[in-house]
């Protein structure tokens, strides 16, 4: 490879930059052709709806397309402040999602630190191997067993309460706190197991000389688990909840979709599923387009934000 | 040592019993809608069946399989599942490759990751992207559902990791033999990388079965329903007035044995996969979170 230094030096500076870069370029140019598919997709399906949101600020009528709709400013983002009903699905989104997210932090790890004292691999792959599964099955599926299950008619959660306990059944479904009930331990149901992944990683990197060092001290099974393990997997456990700060806004759309129904949407109708009732069902464009952006704004900045913070605390990078 | 304790061995059964129990339960859901649909309707209607058929008979499947609705939305599943991974894949392999180069090499290398990764973090969301599809002429075709995914950058960067791990000798050397660029990413890139590239191929296969959103916008067409989407108007939604098919099959539909067989048929794909998914896919998240 020949080397910047060997560059003849009568050029001026900028003809030199120039050069430089078509040499550079002619050298790469192969690598940019490999991107390009990539890039043009990003393009046209990632950048180019960007430009779309104008729209938010329009009284966008399909038949007038972008440039002949009336302009309105701010109208439509006063009106999200206004209704009743869109500042209640904002409060429902963070009430979920915050609900969510502190959940689905602790049950992964607690998780993690109980399947580790299991010393058997066959036993431990076996459990590994069921609660991972939930993860690969989409909403559709789930959520068509969960309605069955949960049904008020004989669904087999009611069964087992009538039965067992002599309760009356209970409609999970139909009633608004017990739907967000359903979806905040649904959610963790689907996930934990996954999400104890990347924590199993972490104590096996342990470094086993710490243990006996404690086991020497007289130290429990459980002083070893507070002061050796769990030290170990701080940093990944700060990176995971930083990171969860970008999706206070995502109260999970594929699953409330799935399972809402118009009897629980004043408790259990997130962002969302308004957005696309809006434009989908209503055919309020510009509204349901004010939505997605004010929450697409500030995901971002908080994106931004716990990114920082997971570079700060435990030098996370994204690549 | 602390596992000969007794107060150890007495949490060594519960932590057993509880970690099995919790393990059940994530199974147990599926195995009850798997004994419905293997049920005799009548069974299932008295609420009598748990986890095993009650007068077991295949009438649900067959009747599922006898639907030219399903069985169109399901080939229509296969032939969008096959086109996306085979066009992600490919969108995937390239521009990670490309990416896997040191700065000092490829010196636009960084710009284009900022410009990927800046799709992760902000999107024009639903509507611009509805519109953008409507204005392109893609609404009723297959690429609304194959083009739009085909640039995933999570599993874009997880390619480009693990062709990084690449001792740069190997490249080097084929380079001296003479090599051009793509000999030397289909000759060692990808040999070398079959356990990244089983991961994300699975992922992506198991995202596009799975996908169901864009169908239900993107298809007027209800005909072209993948599965995913035909699952959803018919099973979870229950809104039939989608669906041009006749009383009869209508019936069909909403019996609860045969919405049963339906919701087992469109899981056993990601069931079948599974154990391959499973042998890959935590190396790949590992791989993931580890950085240069």
């Amino acid at each position: 490879m020949r080397s910047g230094l060997s560059e003849p030096s009568a050029h001026t500076p900028a003809v030199r930059a120039e050069s430089k870069w078509k040499r550079g370029f002619k050298k790469t140019w192969p690598l940019h052709v490999l991107i390009l598919p990539a890039l043009i997709i990003a393009l046209v399906f990632h950048y180019l709806p960007i430009f779309g949101l104008v729209m938010a600020f329009q009284d966008y009528k399909p038949w007038l397309g972008f440039f002949k709709s009336d302009w309105v400013g701010f109208k439509h983002f006063q009106s999200l402040f206004m209704f009743d009903e869109s500042v209640q699905v904002i409060w429902n989104t963070l009430i979920i999602s915050v609900l969510k997210i502190v959940c689905g932090l602790f049950v992964p790890i607690v998780f993690a630190l109980l399947l580790n004292e299991i010393r058997k691999s066959g036993i431990k792959r076996g459990i590994q191997t069921l609660v991972y599964l939930p993860h690969f099955l989409s909403w559709v599926i789930l959520g068509g067993i969960l309605i069955d299950l949960l049904s008020v008619k004989g669904g087999l959660v009611n069964r087992m309460l009538t039965d067992w306990f002599g309760s009356q059944p209970i409609f999970f479904l139909g009633d608004g706190d017990w739907f967000r009930f359903v979806v905040v331990v649904s959610d963790i149901w689907k996930e934990f197991g996954f999400g104890m992944i990347i924590y199993l990683a972490a104590i096996t990197a342990v470094n086993p000389a710490l243990y006996e060092a404690a086991e020497v001290d007289g130290a429990t099974r459980l002083q070893q688990t507070i002061n050796v393990t769990l030290p170990t997997m701080l940093p990944i456990i700060v990176v995971v909840a930083t990171l969860q700060l970008g999706n206070v806004l995502n109260a999970g759309f594929d699953q409330i979709f799935n399972l809402y129904n118009p009897l629980v949407y004043d408790k259990g109708d997130v962002i969302d599923t308004y957005v696309y009732r809006s434009a989908m069902l209503k055919g309020d464009f510009s509204f349901a387009t004010a939505v997605g952006l004010f929450k697409s704004i500030i995901s971002f900045v908080l994106i931004i934000i716990s990114y920082r913070m997971a570079y700060k605390f435990a030098n996370y990078r994204i690549f | 040592m602390y596992y000969k304790s007794n107060g150890y061995k007495v949490f060594n059964v519960f932590n057993h019993l509880f970690l099995i129990t919790m393990s059940l339960i994530c199974i147990l859901p599926l195995l009850h809608v798997f004994a419905v649909s293997l049920s005799g309707k009548s069974a299932a209607t008295a609420n009598i069946v748990n986890l095993w058929p009650v007068d077991f008979t295949l009438e649900s499947y067959q009747k599922t399989v006898d639907n030219p609705a399903f069985i169109k939305a399901l080939l229509y599943s296969v032939y969008r599942t096959v086109l996306g991974t085979g066009i992600g894949m490919a969108v995937i392999i390239f521009a990670g490759y490309a990416l896997s180069k040191k700065y000092k090499e490829f010196k636009s290398r960084n710009g284009y990751m900022w410009f990927f990764v800046f799709t992760m973090l902000f999107s024009g969301g639903l509507v611009p992207g509805y519109i953008l599809i409507t204005n392109l002429g893609l609404i009723n075709t297959i690429w609304a559902l194959v083009l739009p995914p085909a640039l995933s950058v999570y599993n874009m960067i997880l390619m480009m990791n693990f062709f990084r791990t690449i001792p740069g000798e190997l490249e080097e050397a084929a380079l001296i033999d003479g090599a051009g660029l793509f000999r030397i990413l289909f000759y060692i890139h990808l040999p070398i990388s079959m356990p990244a590239l089983a991961t994300i191929t699975l992922f992506t296969l198991v995202g596009h079965w799975n996908s169901w959103f864009d169908g239900l916008i993107y298809m007027m067409d209800t005909s072209k329903y993948p599965l995913a989407t035909f699952l959803q108007t018919v099973v979870v939604q229950q809104d039939f007035s989608k669906m041009s098919i006749n009383p009869e099959d209508l019936e069909n539909l909403s019996q609860r044995t045969v919405k049963a067989a339906q919701i087992f048929i469109g899981a056993l794909p990601i069931l079948l996969v599974y154990p391959f998914l499973q042998k890959y896919f935590v190396k790949g998240i590992v791989l993931g979170a580890v950085k240069e």
